[in-house]
């Protein structure tokens, strides 16, 4: 196994609820600098507790995982964390702050000078398409759903962070927005060069965005390749969303 | 007198009660911000004392006000030589009203913060904020309004609330309204109660405007932020410098009186006799209400005040009754020489007994002369008693047995308002007190007790024995007033006082005047 090239590593990870129920049984799997991997499965899955385990929001029950090779447990939660971008989905900005304040709260707890801070907000927005101008000043509830995930992708980014964790970032968007950022998010993509973990129910989603897919399934890694792998698997799970994905493929064609 | 001319007369005096009402209410919550909030953030993080903690603010709310004072008067805790608990005063209320607005503070703020969304509070700390960062950055300005929605509901406890403590001498629109209840005067009442309404719907409305500016974030936030972080700087400020402050007035001596007109013009007629004789300085403390006056004297916190024989023996002594008013005053002097190393001097010459007292019409009537003549008719009669005579040892219990009384209604309620239920016809007997100044502007007649049931209640000053020691001239000065005031004249003074309107300093001053006492 070579390491050098591997960013996140999941060795053995358990993790069980005081009350016994198992989220995680014996999850392996690296991921690599650079590429993104799509942790795909059902609601229930294990795939958002996979990645509260990276940025340490709960440690695993049995087993290791390794952030930048050292031991999660080693890491001080909030370094760690604040080298790890977070999405979630639109309800994360706080309400209370203006756009750019939501963006620049990574730096501001890192201690940029304000100006500094104001500068990235803007340079981001314009990354995410969005015009600083117009925008900076906003409150989140005055944005459409669409704008706000662009701003929580922003926010992530702020600090600049090697690796970026995105739990559904998109589910709760009408499907036309959502197919255009998703659009934006893969150009994204090969301009930053960033590890991304990206959460999602949706096969489409995950063929689009992953450069390979780890199918999840009461807890367990069921499968773990790239895209086109999957809709030749012979696994009952893996049937179940390449039949989605063809459906979808066929309607689309049909319509 | 109406309301308004009764205003406009008294505009400097109302002014002075208003800002000690602002005053107590101002230092009250901010003390019980400064306490509640944190507090409530504690909670937020060891969930497992919320339910002690909770319920012990909960139960506080549940404790009558006058109770309250009774238990925090004799308490005596001093930090670094200054007073900070106990005693009469502005700074018991304060700890009172503290202790009621603690409560919603709390409550709100624990609620408040624990109602973030966990997603918010999932992206807060997944973006690497530490605990504090997340409570100050995230969950205190989410949590702001709610907590400000607190802050108002104390606020406006406070307001009400505080007109309770001027029964323990701490000032406020309560003087009036005690003093209107005392004295049967709507206009005095409505004097005190109307504005601490408008007080209370004031501090709601602007409280009410700082919530909405809080929550509409945008521009004004960051000045909303500058302010509150002022106003918490000066509160502390303020409430430090004043709380320590309204302590003690030390080396003078201090007069105290009970929480009705005769006690404020016994009290004056001591004042002013020491006063004029001793050359000594006077502080006035009157008003305390319940046995706060005996309280206070044990505590230290008054040097003297008149007390009743009866009211001695069984309110306070907790002894069986005893009808000979010399066995009476013996038994007081010993005991409370012993417990209290307090001495009773010379009695001023009235006995403030029980009174049964009937309409004067019915009194001819049914020609009522004794208690016994009114019992044969009581089964149709309806009587009015304040809750002090329904409870205390020689009150209802014992007197309707011993005269066999049986009423066909029996309505418990404020002392002072039975006299004017009474000439209102609302009930047809009450036990009121013999010397009071209504039983003339009422025309009522006090019935005879021919069976000598009630005690004997002789005005007497008692003063500290320490007080005594270091000032032996006022022993000299209290031996003037030995005797000189009779039933017949005590009640003209109240009247003067109740019924006339006159200020009790001045009634005081005339009689010492007409006694020769003062020149």
């Amino acid at each position: 196994m070579n390491n050098s090239d591997t960013a996140i590593e999941f060795h053995d990870v358990c993790f069980t609820l005081p009350d016994g129920k198992t989220l995680l049984s014996n999850l392996n799997l690296q991921v690599h600098e650079g590429e993104t991997l799509v942790l795909l499965g059902r609601s229930g899955s294990g795939k958002t507790t996979t990645m509260k385990l990276i940025n340490r929001l709960i440690d695993p029950t049995a087993g290791e995982v390794r952030v930048e090779q050292k031991p999660t447990t080693d890491w001080d939660p909030i370094r760690l964390r604040r080298r790890i971008g977070y999405v979630i989905q639109e309800i994360g900005l706080f309400p209370h702050l203006t756009v750019e304040e939501n963006i620049g709260v990574v730096p501001r707890l890192e201690g940029w000078a304000p100006e500094r801070i104001r500068e990235r907000a803007r340079a981001l927005l314009s990354l995410v398409g969005l015009d600083a101008d117009r925008f900076a000043e906003r409150f989140p509830r005055e944005l459409s759903g669409g704008q706000r995930q662009r701003i929580g992708v922003a926010r992530a980014l702020a600090a600049d962070p090697p690796i970026i964790l995105l739990d559904e970032p998109f589910g709760a968007l009408d499907p036309i927005t959502r197919r255009e950022i998703q659009r934006e998010f893969k150009s994204l993509q090969r301009e930053l060069k960033k590890t991304m973990i990206f959460v999602t129910h949706d096969i489409a989603e995950a063929f689009v965005l992953g450069t390979r897919i780890a199918l999840l399934k009461d807890g367990q890694l069921v499968l773990l390749d790239v895209p086109a792998a999957l809709l030749r698997s012979a696994h009952p799970e893996a049937r179940a969303f390449a039949e989605c994905f063809y459906d979808a493929q066929s309607t689309g064609s049909s319509a | 007198m109406s309301l308004t001319e009764f205003l406009s007369r008294n505009v400097g005096e109302l002014v002075t009660l208003t800002l000690e009402h602002l005053f107590l209410v101002a230092v009250s919550t901010g003390i019980a911000i400064l306490i509640g909030v944190p507090l409530g953030i504690l909670l937020t993080r060891k969930p497992a004392l919320s339910k002690p903690v909770l319920g012990f603010a909960n139960i506080m709310q549940t404790v009558p006000s006058l109770a309250l004072f009774g238990f925090l008067i004799p308490l005596n805790i001093y930090l670094f030589h200054v007073k900070i608990l106990g005693g009469i005063g502005a700074r018991t209320a304060i700890v009172a009203l503290v202790l009621y607005a603690l409560l919603p503070i709390i409550r709100n703020t624990f609620t408040g913060i624990r109602s973030v969304d966990p997603a918010i509070r999932d992206a807060g700390r997944g973006m690497g904020m530490t605990d504090r960062q997340l409570l100050i950055q995230v969950e205190l300005p989410l949590a702001l309004g709610v907590i400000i929605a607190g802050v108002r509901v104390a606020t406006v406890i406070c307001v009400g609330t505080a007109t309770i403590a001027a029964a323990i001498d701490a000032g406020g629109l309560g003087r009036y309204i005690f003093r209107g209840l005392r004295a049967n005067d709507n206009v005095l009442i409505l004097a005190g109660a109307v504005p601490a309404a408008l007080i209370a719907i004031a501090a709601d409305l602007a409280l009410g405007y700082f919530e909405r500016t809080i929550q509409l974030g945008r521009r004004t936030r960051r000045s909303a932020k500058k302010i509150i972080i002022a106003s918490v700087a000066v509160l502390c400020a303020i409430i430090l410098i004043v709380y320590f402050a309204v302590g003690g007035s030390s080396g003078r001596i201090a007069v105290g009186s009970k929480d009705f007109t005769e006690q404020v013009i016994l009290g004056e007629i001591l004042a002013q006799t020491i006063e004029n004789i001793t050359r000594l300085q006077v502080t006035r403390r009157f008003d305390l209400g319940g046995n706060l006056a005996h309280e206070a004297l044990v505590a230290g916190e008054i040097d003297t005040y008149v007390e009743y024989t009866g009211t001695a023996l069984l309110a306070i002594l907790k002894s069986q009754p005893i009808t000979d008013p010399a066995e009476v005053l013996r038994r007081v002097k010993q005991d409370y020489a012993e417990r209290f190393k307090v001495e009773w001097t010379e009695p001023l010459g009235f006995n403030n007994t029980f009174a049964v007292l009937v309409r004067g019409e019915d009194a001819n009537k049914f020609n009522l002369k004794t208690i016994s003549d009114a019992a044969k008719i009581s089964p149709q009669w309806r009587a009015g008693f304040g809750q002090d005579f329904m409870s205390r040892a020689d009150g209802f219990p014992g007197f309707a047995r011993t005269y066999g009384f049986h009423f066909a209604e029996i309505r418990e309620m404020d002392l002072s308002l039975t006299y004017r239920a009474l000439a209102e016809k609302q009930v047809d007997l009450i036990a009121g007190n013999s010397t009071d100044g209504l039983i003339s502007r009422y025309r009522l007649v006090q019935l005879e007790d021919d069976r000598h049931y009630f005690p004997p209640y002789d005005a007497v000053p008692v003063i500290r024995r320490v007080t005594l020691e270091q000032h032996p001239e006022i022993r000299a000065a209290l031996r003037q007033l030995s005797g000189i005031l009779s039933v017949a004249e005590m009640r003209k003074l109240n009247y003067a006082v109740d019924g006339e309107k006159r200020p009790a300093r001045e009634v005081a001053r005339e009689f010492l005047e007409t006694k020769r006492i003062l020149r």
